[in-house]
């Protein structure tokens, strides 16, 4: 028994990374970035609009959050739904009680399909992301170069067309990327993405294509992740929350500006039982001293700036 | 295959040979940091897949390097306010690709011990040669980076053969005689040091590393809250201080810094930090400084009190 020689060689064992895609850099070791107006915490509230096709293929994999059951399943299609009907007006209330300016990431088979939601969104002119197609058209390794080209630039031109917005950032439907999406992002325009959880700052990203930004959205932190993939109490992913605006503002005064990126979901988070668990983290982030609450789009450039 | 390991015998938990640690402490207690590195593409293996999807496993690879480029200041910090050296549990190859973390550990004086060279690359299927090739390549490596003699194992990404810890141990003395490879983490059966069996007949010691107290597996595994984790360490560090009257016990928390580092997650962890050392009867420790201990002062009784239970002696 012994594996192939080739599994105790290391091609890639030298400095920095095992890839070329960024450079290697301790979050410490970069320039403290300033917020405007002094203040210290970038709160970016960043709200997934998502469609979960009835019909969905699992193609490579079920997308989490997708349909488990047997076709039809109504199930899980109607309750997706129900966000983009009802819960998405509760955090709009919400955001507006509390002065928040969130980030709406919309697939755009979404934007195709609801025009009254994307007038509501376009009259209070907050910057819309592309987060893909659909919920069931994922980016995965081996995915065929031109059919992933296609489905990015049919995403990215029905949104901008319907949006009105130039479309400037992406998230991948579940952060699922083949080797070649980020690429292709750079190549259709796009100047920032969301799929890569390593850092807590933005940083930037190689392409074939020129360089884009990779804006970090915490996956850790996020509603589906804490209350359904982990089943923590409502509660306690407000602790949680708080307990990271508490860490990043203590690290913020330290070492320059910092980011707390809340990934929410109208079909969680707006259910009757626990919109108010989603006003109370708002409530307590807002009440802190040197918060800001911006676009995605507006934090990167603040942060572009100083670069 | 084996019906039982063969590397200890069964030896109950009452009337042991009383263990003193230093200055009549009653825990031992090691927080034992995995600085890994896992590769984006590493090879394939017969018995055990690196990531669940095709290349590029996104989510897992850009979270363990969170941990590196973002959770290992933050945790290194929180141990030094807490007077905490850290035993790493080091993917060797982080030695190349990350120096700097290395060094900033060296500075402090922490223990480097072997945890193969990538976290992508198992055990399973080398050959009896290409492990103890393996093991070798990492304890060089620490050696050459920090001139530190290893003492400890964990097996890359708890990937073993039956063959692991005598090839550890015999490495560390062709290396390093009796100073390298006396210890392992790989095993979990006790909240007190063991000695091993080994083909060698090496002095060599199980030195308790908990699964229980591992962030990965508190987070990932049983996907508990922080502030559960954080209690649970309390908790556990209760009651074995209390028994730690009777015969000193360890306590281990193993950490990762892209578990513990998260900015939700660190405030629980220093909290239990902060209560655990503010306890007077506290040995605050690294893993070597343990097993040299437990070889040293308890080695030999340890054995023959075995050697009574095996006998049938109450």
């Amino acid at each position: 028994m012994s594996l192939d020689k080739t599994y105790l060689e290391y091609p890639e064992r030298s400095y920095g990374m095992d890839h070329d895609r960024y450079d290697w850099s301790m979050l410490t070791d970069r320039k403290p970035v300033e917020w405007p107006n002094g203040n210290k915490l970038a709160l970016w509230v960043n709200v997934g609009l998502q469609f979960f096709p009835l019909n969905q293929q699992g193609k490579p994999f079920k997308v989490p959050g997708g349909m488990t059951m047997p076709y039809p399943d109504l199930r899980h299609y109607s309750l997706r739904d129900y966000g983009n009907r009802v819960g998405i007006y509760r955090f709009l209330k919400a955001f507006d009680r509390f002065n928040i300016t969130p980030t709406f990431a919309l697939n755009s088979r979404l934007a195709e399909r609801t025009p009254y939601l994307m007038d509501v969104l376009k009259e209070r002119g907050n910057e819309i992301l592309c987060h893909g197609e659909h919920m069931d058209a994922l980016h995965y390794g081996g995915q065929d170069k031109a059919e992933e080209a296609a489905q990015i630039e049919r995403a990215l031109e029905s949104l901008r067309t319907l949006s009105g917005q130039n479309v400037r950032g992406w998230i991948s439907p579940a952060k699922s990327e083949s080797a070649s999406t980020p690429d292709l992002l750079a190549a259709n325009g796009i100047e920032y993405f969301c799929d890569w959880v390593n850092d807590d700052m933005p940083y930037q990203f190689r392409t074939e294509n020129g360089e884009l930004t990779a804006m970090p959205l915490s996956t850790e932190l996020e509603d589906f992740f804490v209350i359904q993939n982990n089943g923590h109490s409502e509660d306690s992913w407000v602790e949680q929350v708080c307990d990271a605006c508490d860490f990043l503002l203590n690290e913020a005064k330290k070492q320059g500006g910092r980011i707390l990126a809340l990934n929410i979901h109208p079909w969680l988070l707006g259910q009757p039982h626990r919109i108010a668990r989603l006003e109370r983290a708002l409530d307590y982030i807002t009440s802190q001293d040197g918060v800001w609450s911006a676009g995605a789009g507006e934090i990167l450039d603040c942060w572009k700036g100083q670069q | 295959m084996k019906e039982d390991p063969g590397f200890y015998d069964y030896w109950a938990y009452h009337n042991r040979p009383k263990i003193e640690w230093p200055n009549g402490a009653k825990v031992a207690f090691w927080v034992a940091p995995n600085i890994e590195f896992y590769e984006l593409n590493p090879p394939d293996n017969p018995q055990r897949k690196p990531w669940p999807q095709a290349a590029p496993a996104v989510a897992g690879y850009s979270i363990r390097d969170y941990g590196n480029r973002v959770g290992h200041m933050r945790q290194m910090q929180v141990l030094d306010k807490y007077g905490v050296r850290g035993s790493i549990s080091l993917s060797t190859a982080l030695c190349e690709h990350h120096p700097e973390i290395i060094e900033l550990c060296k500075e402090r004086n922490w223990e480097f011990f072997s945890h193969g060279i990538y976290n992508t690359r198992y055990t399973y299927g080398m050959s009896e040669q290409q492990e103890r090739d393996m093991i070798r390549d990492s304890m060089e490596t620490i050696y050459k980076h920090t001139g530190q003699k290893c003492a400890g194992y964990l097996a890359p990404a708890l990937s073993h053969s039956e063959l692991t810890l005598d090839l550890f141990a015999e490495v560390g003395t062709e290396l390093f005689g009796d100073e390298g490879g006396i210890y392992t983490c790989d095993l979990f059966h006790d909240d007190q040091p063991t000695p091993i069996h080994l083909r060698s007949g090496k002095k060599f010691v199980s030195i308790p590393y908990s699964l229980e107290m591992n962030d990965t597996i508190a987070y990932v595994v049983n996907k508990i809250e922080p502030r559960r984790y954080g209690q649970n360490i309390k908790d556990n560090f209760d009651r074995l201080y209390q028994e730690g009257a009777d015969s000193g016990t360890i306590m281990c928390i193993p950490t990762h810094n892209y578990q513990v580092s998260c900015p939700h997650r660190l405030k629980a962890f220093e909290e239990a930090l902060e209560y655990i050392t503010g306890h007077d009867d506290v040995w605050v420790t690294t893993g070597r400084e343990i097993a040299e201990y437990f070889l040293e002062n308890y080695y030999d009784s340890a054995l023959a009190d075995i050697a009574k239970q095996s006998g049938g002696e109450i």
